[in-house]
């Protein structure tokens, strides 16, 4: 599903980011994405969302090669990412709904398919009956549910998270953890960048640990 | 302990996934995709002028700007239409007139005008004399009091010439009116289309003076629009950043834009043809009395229902380009983060 091949970044100010990266991550597999600040995982992950390209090596999600896919292709296979962000990134203005349907508008959906998808991903992360709420009214782990329903709302192939539960108490986080691999269950592929380290040693999953922009474990 | 147990279970999402993969064509079938488009741009639409509405101020401004501009640049093109209109009434009078010698008498300017009537170009010939002269002198110059004050009437007898239609053209008006000269009889000639002439010509230069003073103004429009879109877009960053990361194409993000840029040209549109339609009512009193003076049958003329439909036409449009052109740069400079 997504496989890094030799993957290098490099930025003029900062130098090497990424060096070497190679992994390999199967579909419907989970896989945590660790290291201390600065190790290289929000680069890995802009990366695989397309908001960077990198400088050596190959990177290829579903059929796409990343580093070939042109900027009209671009949207295309965003949708087939679910990309959940720390600070949730939710449209304070919008209503709940209207947050969850935005990727099913940008598609294209009909009404009716939206408010059927809507409904259905805002079940599966609990938050039936909040479809008329604001994010702001939502408490933290609320909102963070909204974000992973926007996410899922449009069946990717693979849930890309950014510290997920940077902004969450312990408990929160697990219960998100849980959401998560909930959808692993069903197929999903997923890969959570998170320097958690208690919540990911009390879960059974693979981890890839970056130091100073190397791969140095679960590669 | 592993972690706080959930509290939904795996069943539930399990049959709800399946569900969806049962009843879920790709994004349902064609009917509804082209209702869901339909709706996408009247949603664009509507939201757009309600975000107008909302910052009213700003937009506002904006407008006043624009529709100044605009009725500018209609201003000057209605002066143009106006100034044409009262060449076209002078057209008809293609005539020559011959200004007799004081000491000429009626019966020799009458035999003077049917020797002039022989002439085979010469299509009509009207002999006004010294008293027809100062009668219509006194009731359209504006200065019969003056005339009257004289002892004697100073308006020499004048033969007014048509020439055949022919003639209109060219040199040979130009040489019968030379010919005309020679007569001892004529103390001047004057070819009455020769300032006619001239002041089309004027008018034809300030027609270009229109077409690019209207220029300068619709890249003004264009510009001053796209700046109002560009911080729209700046305020709306973190929309389009989102958008964008869930999968929103260039043409998604652009749209509401497009329309704000279209309400804005539009709104501008329809508030210049108002200010030059006042400007023009304000004018009309005092050009009727005036052109009164001159017993001309000149009327105003105002924007005609079509020239409004291109006007608004064209300031919707300009507003439309304004904002497509900021709205393509911005997108590609802008860099998801």
């Amino acid at each position: 599903m997504l496989k890094f091949d030799n993957v290098s970044m490099r930025y003029p100010e900062v130098g090497d980011v990424l060096k070497s990266i190679s992994f390999d991550l199967a579909r419907g597999e989970m896989a945590f994405l660790t290291g201390h600040s600065g190790a290289g995982k929000s680069t890995l992950f802009k990366l695989i969302a397309i908001m960077e390209r990198s400088h050596r090596g190959q990177i290829t999600f579903s059929d796409y090669n990343l580093n070939r896919v042109n900027s009209r292709q671009v949207p295309f296979i965003r949708r087939k990412m679910g990309l959940i962000f720390q600070d949730y990134k939710l449209l304070n203005d919008r209503t709940v709904f209207d947050n969850v349907a935005l990727p099913l508008v940008i598609t294209g959906y009909g009404y009716n398919e939206i408010a059927r998808r809507v409904r259905a991903a805002l079940d599966k992360v609990g938050l039936l009956g909040k479809e008329k709420k604001y994010p702001l009214t939502l408490s933290g782990g609320e909102q963070q549910r909204v974000g992973i329903a926007r996410a899922v709302v449009n069946k990717p192939l693979m849930i890309l998270a950014d510290e997920p539960t940077g902004n969450l108490d312990p408990e929160l986080s697990a219960e998100i953890m849980y959401l998560f691999e909930q959808f692993q269950q069903v197929g999903v592929t997923v890969l959570i960048a998170t320097h958690d380290i208690s919540l990911i040693s009390k879960m059974d999953h693979r981890v890839l640990k970056l130091d100073h922009g190397q791969l140095v474990a679960g590669g | 302990m592993k972690y706080h147990k959930p509290r939904h279970n795996n069943n539930r999402i399990i049959e709800a996934k399946k569900k969806t993969k049962q009843t879920s064509s790709v994004g349902g079938d064609f009917s509804d995709k082209l209702r869901a488009y339909r709706d996408l741009h009247a949603h664009a639409l509507f939201s757009s002028l309600g975000r107008l509405v909302a910052s009213r101020l700003n937009s506002l401004l904006t407008i006043i700007v624009l529709s100044i501009s605009i009725s500018l640049a209609c201003s000057f093109y209605l002066l143009v239409v106006n100034a044409q209109q009262l060449t076209e009434d002078l057209e008809v009078s293609n005539q020559i007139s011959l200004f007799l010698r004081d000491d000429v008498s009626l019966a020799t300017a009458n035999r003077l005008a049917n020797g002039i009537k022989l002439d085979p170009s010469v299509q009509i010939v009207k002999v006004i004399t010294k008293e027809q002269a100062l009668k219509e002198f006194e009731a359209y110059s504006g200065f019969g009091e003056a005339v009257r004050a004289l002892e004697k009437n100073p308006l020499p007898i004048v033969l007014q010439v048509i020439p055949k239609n022919s003639l209109e053209e060219g040199q040979n008006i130009e040489t019968l009116v030379e010919n005309f000269k020679q007569a001892a009889e004529v103390d001047f000639a004057q070819l009455d289309m020769q300032w006619v002439r001239r002041l089309q010509l004027i008018i034809e230069v300030a027609r270009y003076g229109v077409i690019l003073i209207s220029v300068l103004l619709g890249l003004a429009v264009l510009f001053i629009t796209g700046n109002t879109i560009r911080l729209e877009l700046h305020s709306r960053c973190d929309e389009i950043v989102t958008a964008k990361l869930v999968g929103a194409t260039n043409g998604f993000v652009q749209r509401p834009f497009l329309y704000s840029g279209f309400w804005i040209g539009f709104f501008s549109g329809i508030i210049a043809w108002f200010i030059v339609t006042v400007v023009m009512l304000v004018l009309k009193h005092p050009v009727e009395k005036l052109s009164s003076l001159y017993n001309s049958s000149f009327h105003l003329l105002f924007m005609s229902f079509f020239e409004t439909i291109v006007l608004i036409l064209v300031s919707s449009l300009l507003g439309i380009a304004g904002s497509w052109v900021v709205v393509r740069l911005q997108l590609q400079q802008l860099k998801v983060q």
